[in-house]
């Protein structure tokens, strides 16, 4: 079979130093599935209950402000191309472009998540979260609308925080050398990752600041 | 084929560790071998199961007579949600994929390890994690959670127990199975030996393939149900809650969608055990191999569209109620065709009826059962009638227990000797399984009258009426109890101290019982180049096999 001719196994005396990028790229992709699926729960609550309070949810959308979205949506999605420059630049072996895009990519998660505890300060400070009085004074939808913006936003947040974490560890594997020319499928995972964070986002951002 | 006399330095698996450590417990729960993982999680798996079985003795024991006789309410109510955690997470889901699909599957591949052997690791560890966590929600002051092992929203959220704590455990006990899904697909794709084409491929592993599928779409759900459910304690964020706005029915709707498909996660490795162990002992190729490869993605696809059935009281609308009943019965076809081909393989076959055989026919009469009692759950007029009485609990035990459970013994049986190259005695494991039978019936079938008649589910107290049978089944419970340490103790004994075993003492064909028992570290001197399906039995005659 040419697919497992493909699968390089190391001749030393452990058969367990077996590496196939192709595997591993798509042990990557089943796990980006399961992510897809985990927000599907959330995605699939959303729509129920849009449907069921469509005119609070509304309503309640006028709170969230479209300028810090979109923000940090060109935010995401240029960082979306830097990752993938970085790897292009590893592939030609031009290891320190390769540095500076990474470098760029952890920028923008880190304005990312800036923007965000700016916009979650201000909900907060005007008394919008999950349990305030003030909240509790608004109709079920608005409170089931907050609810979702917090938890959906929040995991979301969560993933930029652990996509932040991985690649930065890529970035010191690149600076070591232990990420080169001929092996980058770490690099390029990491970069998956990466895309499915701006991917969740495209999603959540229509469906939170723009459908008012 | 390589034949037992070439071992000159062969070491077995036991003997070479794959880290720097060459001996301790250290050189086990760092190791990344697949076949040393496989056996901390049988260890591990049945030590919970055992459990799970004492806390199940003990609510049989408090339904001895109506009325208090040894716990209060409470203690009973924490008691079966114990048992359902217990067996469910910790025994059911993960037991025959990560015990015998770890050791196992890589094997009749002919792969010297999974695709990830690090990742597999760290799926054990997540494991080990999870449960200690089930294990600190118990011994923590608010007491173990009582809310029944589905966590049914609004008391999930009201309710003062660890609820917290034990359902995180569930969503990491969760990540260890999507993981474990994931490898295995990987290894699936993979690493297959040459000339293993996916239709050479022996039917555990198109039942893993199946099963890790669903591991991996179905479990996401469930976690993030989970999460929801924390969240809501802590911060009251209003998605499950009707004062707030929210639907504890979309809660039901979350939480089945993973749960239901998790009963495949259960049943599918199951059949393929089935699958292996019938033709060995028939000496026949399995009949319809082609539909019984299919009928487990079959019901992996279906069986993710009947998760409401769970719910038909719930007031959902009768057009939903009919589409999933008859969803219900689809997924009902492909059970039948395995079956059937079962049946098919065993006429005209020569069988030989070894424990691991005998163990297999119990399946099939305990699961059929189980199976046609599910279509009786499964429409809509007399589900209303049986609803969350004790036929459900019947119902469930012989699919689950019957099913899954009779077949987690079939494949210890089996694959026993390879696993630990020494032979239990044959005499011991008949009994074992034939007071299985007895016990098995006597504890679950009076649930199925006491079900119609009207006995409700997770009752602390009864009515006189039902006290006969409810000591029928109390009693099949302490058999089950006698038969459980009467298999354990056996094999456990003959771990150490049985005879060594042959290499096929079965005389079977797929690729595990070409190597070593126990297997070396890289499971074969070199990779084997396929030639033939995976049950040609004319292979035998060139075998070196213990023949009767």
């Amino acid at each position: 079979m040419s697919q497992s001719d493909q699968a390089i196994t190391a001749s030393g005396d452990h058969g367990h130093e077996h590496r196939d990028d192709i595997g591993s790229k798509m042990g990557m992709w089943l796990f980006l599935f399961t992510e897809l699926l985990l927000f599907g729960g959330m995605f699939l609550a959303y729509g129920y209950y849009r449907y069921l309070y469509s005119d609070e949810f509304h309503f309640a959308a006028t709170e969230l402000s479209t300028s810090i979205g979109t923000l940090n949506t060109v935010i995401l999605l240029t960082s979306s191309l830097t990752v993938a420059l970085a790897i292009a630049a590893i592939q030609k072996g031009k290891k320190n472009f390769a540095i500076f895009n990474l470098v760029v990519t952890i920028g923008f998660a880190l304005a990312f998540m800036v923007n965000k505890y700016f916009e979650w300060a201000a909900k907060m400070h005007h008394g919008i979260y999950p349990g305030a009085d003030e909240l509790l004074a608004k109709s079920n939808g608005e409170i089931i609308f907050f609810g979702l913006y917090y938890v959906m936003t929040g995991l979301h947040g969560l993933h930029v925080v652990i996509g932040l974490v991985l690649l930065a560890v890529m970035l010191v594997f690149v600076i070591q050398d232990k990420i080169t020319k001929d092996k980058y499928v770490a690099l390029e995972n990491s970069g998956l990752y990466w895309h499915l964070v701006d991917l969740i986002w495209i999603f959540l951002f229509p469906l939170f600041y723009l459908i008012q | 084929m390589a034949n037992g006399t070439v071992a000159l330095e062969e070491k077995s698996f036991y003997e070479e560790s794959t880290n720097r450590w060459n001996k301790g417990i250290l050189a086990w729960i760092f190791s990344t071998d697949h076949k040393r993982i496989g056996l901390l999680y049988l260890y591990g798996i049945s030590a919970f199961f055992l459990v799970g079985v004492l806390a199940g003795i003990l609510m049989r024991l408090e339904l001895i007579a109506p009325g208090k006789d040894l716990f209060e309410p409470q203690f009973y109510n924490q008691l079966f949600t114990l048992h359902g955690v217990i067996m469910i997470f910790l025994f059911i889901i993960p037991g025959l994929p990560a015990i015998f699909g770890n050791f196992f599957l890589p094997i009749q591949i002919g792969a010297k390890d999974v695709a990830f052997p690090r990742l597999n690791l760290l799926s054990w560890w997540i494991y080990v994690v999870g449960a200690i966590m089930a294990l600190i929600s118990i011994v923590l002051p608010d007491g173990p959670l009582d809310t029944g092992w589905t966590f049914y929203v609004p008391y999930s959220v009201r309710s003062g127990t660890n609820i917290s704590l034990a359902i995180m455990a569930a969503f990491v006990l969760g990540f260890s199975s999507i993981l474990t899904g994931l490898n295995f697909i990987t290894t699936i794709h993979r690493m297959r030996a040459p000339g293993m084409t996916w239709f050479r491929m022996p039917l555990f592993g198109w039942s893993m393939y199946a099963t890790a599928w669903i591991q991996i779409i179905a479990t996401p759900v469930v976690g993030i149900t989970i999460l929801l459910v924390v969240l809501e304690r802590y911060f009251g964020i209003g998605i499950f809650d009707p004062t707030l706005g929210g639907d504890p029915i979309l809660f039901q709707h979350l939480f089945w969608i993973y749960s239901h498909p998790a009963v495949y996660i259960m049943i599918l490795p199951a059949m393929g055990v089935v699958s292996e162990i019938i033709p060995t002992f028939a000496r026949r190729t399995i009949f319809g191999y082609k539909a019984i490869a299919m009928s487990s993605l079959a019901i992996a696809f279906v069986g993710y569209l009947v998760w409401a059935h769970h719910m038909f009281t719930t007031g959902i609308s009768d057009t939903s109620r009919i589409i999933f009943s008859l969803l219900t019965f689809i997924v009902a076809l492909p059970s039948g065709v395995k079956v059937f081909n079962w049946v098919a393989t065993m006429y005209k076959g020569s069988i030989d009826p070894k424990p691991p055989f005998i163990w297999v026919m119990n399946f099939i009469f305990l699961f059929s059962i189980g199976g046609l009692t599910g279509l009786v759950l499964g429409s809509l007029a007399t589900d209303i009638h049986v609803h969350d009485t004790y036929f459900v609990v019947a119902h469930f035990h012989y699919v689950m227990f019957g099913g899954v459970g009779t077949i987690f013994f079939a494949a210890l049986y089996y694959w026993f000797p390879k696993m630990f190259g020494r032979m239990y005695n044959i005499k011991t494991a008949n009994i074992a399984a034939a007071l299985y039978f007895v016990a098995f019936n006597m504890l679950y079938f009076p649930k199925f009258i006491m079900g119609y008649m009207g006995m409700p589910r997770r009752y602390y107290d009864y009515l006189p009426e039902f006290e006969a049978m409810q000591q029928i089944s109390t009693v099949g419970s302490w058999l089950m109890g006698i038969t459980m340490i009467l298999i354990f103790g056996s094999l456990i004994y003959s771990m150490k101290k049985g005879k060594k075993a042959h290499k096929n003492p079965w005389g079977g064909v797929t690729l595990e019982w070409h190597i070593e028992s126990p297997p070396t570290l890289e499971n074969f001197h070199e990779i084997p180049t396929v030639k033939t399906e995976p049950y040609d039995f004319s292979q035998l005659k060139e075998m070196d096999y213990e023949s009767k």
